[in-house]
């Protein structure tokens, strides 16, 4: 199952890579992470995507809140979230495909933020379903070069990730 | 305020952390440092011949006191070598500090004379480590260092320290940390009530309960507590490897070790309980054979301090997290309070059927090995051993066949008395692990059990036996063999020895241990095993090396059965099986 952990750590060299590194140790996987400091500068929050039973993730919490750097975490799927992950992709866009590629953009809420005479550079937030969705329907042969950021998360409601 | 180098800053907040003991190696990046050591009184600084042996003998010294054994090396080889140490530490979970040199900040990264990663290179085998950006810090870190590593479960904690934060010509203001506060780091403190009261419960309805204790026990020094709770409830116990000790081996409730090789009855009976008491232990993959035929009928209580232990192999029942002296004695005040007692009759039952087991194929009821031959049996070297001792020796063992009989023949009466490497299996661990345990109990007989192969691991901390005049006991059960790899390939490679022979390349180790100013015995014969041993241990002023012959076709058993084998599967000769 696919799980979103959301993750405040404090803001100290190596820390990331001692959850990095965590990860490759007890052979857990890392689809997405992303990481930045807080407005607490002495915090960083670190989100990852991993995939794994129940099993697995009660472990990986575990051992997460085991790594001494780690303050506080917390797996968003548990509750009701939201989930957002930011792409950026250039696209072929020349002639009549340009008016194609914008209907696209336009039905799945995104923006041209570069334009070139044969090409596009599109942004789109949302879920990584809505990313996969529209690389999709822009097909594979438009499509340059693709960014993806990662996913970010929040939990739904008042309930807050903090110390 | 007093005005200090980053040097003298480290070596001071050491004494004030209260180390009067370190055991190191010096090297250029480390050599401020080394220079505030001369320059001091209160800390005994104890030069090994290889960094390696620096961390066993603190490790040793730590298991033997439970205090963090203290470590200093230099960058580079020194920090590389100090690696199979930290990890055999960290696997057994040992409080430990080590300090290493780092080459100057503004060199780090440029692949300077001398430079590791040490951070990097240690990061999955600590249990934290620091980078010392500035002398400033120096004090919090080491204050960080010693709370981190002693605390919760313990582990060791890495310090690299670059040579230019110790420079003697940069002062500043010192003053130790009294208190310390982590956010990101709380141990567990006392168990859950109420889960410890529902553990009570079941505990009490179980009609073959097994307690199964490990090194947690020991380490968080909960065995007199277990002996108790084991005691009022008259339930059997058994020890894993590392949790030798935490209940008396002499008692008639004591099953022996379980595992992979286990007594019979310790085995036999965790795999017909009904309620197992798991304690300071982690389901260990040499405890429970198959984990998917582990204990079929058994429901289980689970106390860990470390959380990530629970549940990870082995789903428990009734997890508690806590510490194992706070858990024990709110079971043992719940069970006074409440008067209840377990179903006496179904008890009576369960030690009839154990006693039975015992009588059948137990270790402690008959000798199993051969009695009759020409040749020393290795199992009659520790038995005799045991005795002259009075049981009441600290026992250091290397890893391998000589491991596993010590481990099984030295009935441990006491906690911290058996010092081995448990989870990370180090060879080359013992001698200088019993140079650290010699260091912390003078007074006290102290063995290291090795082989052969084994000793010659780190053989060359016999030279720091002589320059601190430790007189340890190095009992080498030579089989001219790596007698557990021989007995793997004896029973699963169709006696294809590849490689675990040495084919008359061994060293006289009598005169190796006089050239090192020791006294070297060595003992072929049988009949002179008892008499040669009990002189050996009547010398107390000198190191002695006791070489002696073992039939090299021995093999070690109770061996569980591998792969798919059940806690109940085992080998109990090379030709008997369950």
């Amino acid at each position: 199952m696919r799980r979103i952990i959301s993750v405040l750590m404090e803001n100290e060299p190596g820390a990331l890579s001692r959850v990095v590194g965590l990860f490759s140790q007890r052979g857990y996987n890392i689809e997405t992470l992303t990481v930045a400091p807080t407005e607490d500068e002495t915090l960083s929050r670190l989100t990852m995507v991993t995939i794994g039973d129940d099993h697995k993730i009660e472990q990986i919490t575990k051992n997460l809140n085991k790594l001494i750097d780690v303050v506080k975490l917390v797996d968003l799927t548990e509750g009701s979230h939201i989930e957002r992950e930011l792409l950026l992709v250039k696209v072929r866009a020349s002639g009549a495909q340009r008016d194609e590629v914008k209907r696209s953009v336009d039905i799945f809420r995104g923006q041209i933020v570069d334009v070139t005479s044969n090409m596009y550079t599109v942004q789109v937030a949302g879920t990584s379903d809505k990313l996969d969705a529209f690389l999709q329907a822009l097909g594979e042969h438009t499509i340059m070069e693709v960014v993806r950021s990662g996913v970010s998360g929040i939990a739904r409601g008042e309930k807050v990730l903090s110390i | 305020m007093e005005l200090l180098s980053g040097g003298d800053m480290l070596v001071r907040a050491l004494q004030d952390e209260g180390v009067d003991l370190i055991f190191g190696y010096p090297g250029g990046s480390a050599l401020h440092i080394y220079d505030a050591i001369f320059r001091q009184k209160g800390i005994k600084h104890v030069l090994v011949r290889h960094e390696q042996g620096a961390t066993h003998a603190a490790d040793g010294y730590a298991r033997a006191t439970g205090k963090p054994g203290v470590v200093l090396v230099t960058s580079g080889p020194g920090a590389t070598n100090a690696i199979t140490g930290i990890a055999t530490a960290y696997m057994d979970s040992i409080p430990m500090v080590v300090i290493s040199g780092q080459v100057p900040s503004d060199k780090i990264g440029e692949d300077a004379f001398q430079e590791t990663d040490m951070v990097g290179c240690s990061r999955p085998i600590v249990k934290h480590s620091f980078l010392v950006k500035s002398a400033e810090e120096i004090p919090a870190v080491v204050k960080k260092a010693f709370y981190i590593a002693s605390t919760g479960r313990p582990g060791p904690v890495v310090i690299d320290v670059p040579k230019d934060v110790t420079n003697p010509a940069d002062r500043f203001p010192y003053e130790y940390p009294e208190k310390l506060r982590m956010r990101s780091y709380t141990p567990a403190g006392k168990g859950h009530t109420g889960q410890i009261r529902k553990a009570l419960a079941l505990l009490l309805s179980a009609r073959r309960p097994v307690i199964y204790a490990g090194g947690g026990v020991v380490q968080g020094d909960g065995a007199e507590l277990l002996t108790e709770l084991a005691q009022a409830l008259n339930y059997p116990v058994t020890n894993t490897l590392m949790g030798l000790g935490a209940y008396p081996g002499s008692d008639r409730r004591f099953l022996g070790m379980l595992g992979m090789h286990g007594t019979f009855e310790a085995n036999t009976a965790m795999h017909h309980a009904d309620v197992i008491f798991a304690i300071g232990a982690r389901f260990d993959d040499r405890v429970t054979n198959t984990p998917g035929k582990f204990c079929p009928g058994a429901k289980i209580i689970h106390v860990d301090v470390d959380p990530a232990s629970i549940s990870k192999t082995i789903v428990a029942d009734i997890p508690i997290v806590g510490t194992v002296q706070s858990v024990l004695r709110d079971m043992l005040d719940m069970l006074r309070e409440s008067g209840e007692q377990p179903d006496q009759s179904a008890i009576v039952d369960w030690w009839r059927q154990i006693d039975d087991w015992r009588e059948r194929h137990g270790i402690y009821t008959a000798p199993r090995y051969r009695t009759d031959g020409a040749l020393i049996m290795p199992q009659e070297v520790i038995t005799a051993v045991h005795e002259i001792t009075g049981g009441d020796a600290f026992v250091t063992s290397d890893v391998g066949q000589h491991q596993m009989f010590a481990a099984q023949y030295y009935r441990f009466d006491k906690p911290r008395r058996w010092i081995n490497s448990g989870g990370l299996g180090t060879m080359g661990f013992g001698l200088p692990a019993a140079l650290g345990v010699k260091i912390a109990h003078p007074d006290s007989e102290v063995i290291c059990v090795t082989g052969e192969g084994s000793i010659q691991m780190c053989i060359q901390e016999l030279s720091t036996a002589t320059q601190y005049h430790l007189p340890v006991k190095i009992l080498c059960l030579n089989n001219q063999a790596l007698g557990m790899v021989k007995q793997w390939q004896e029973m699963q490679y169709e006696g294809r020895l590849s490689n675990s022979v040495y084919e008359e390349s061994l060293p006289d180790f009598v005169k190796l241990a006089e050239a090192y100013g020791h006294l070297g015995m060595k003992i072929e014969r049988r009949e002179e095993l008892r008499d040669k041993l009990a002189e050996a241990f009547a010398i107390k002023d000198r190191t002695v090396f006791i070489d002696v012959y073992v039939d090299p076709s021995e093999h070690v058993y109770p061996m569980q059965v591998m792969p798919n084998g059940s806690m109940r599967d085992m080998w109990l000769s090379k030709t008997e099986r369950t």
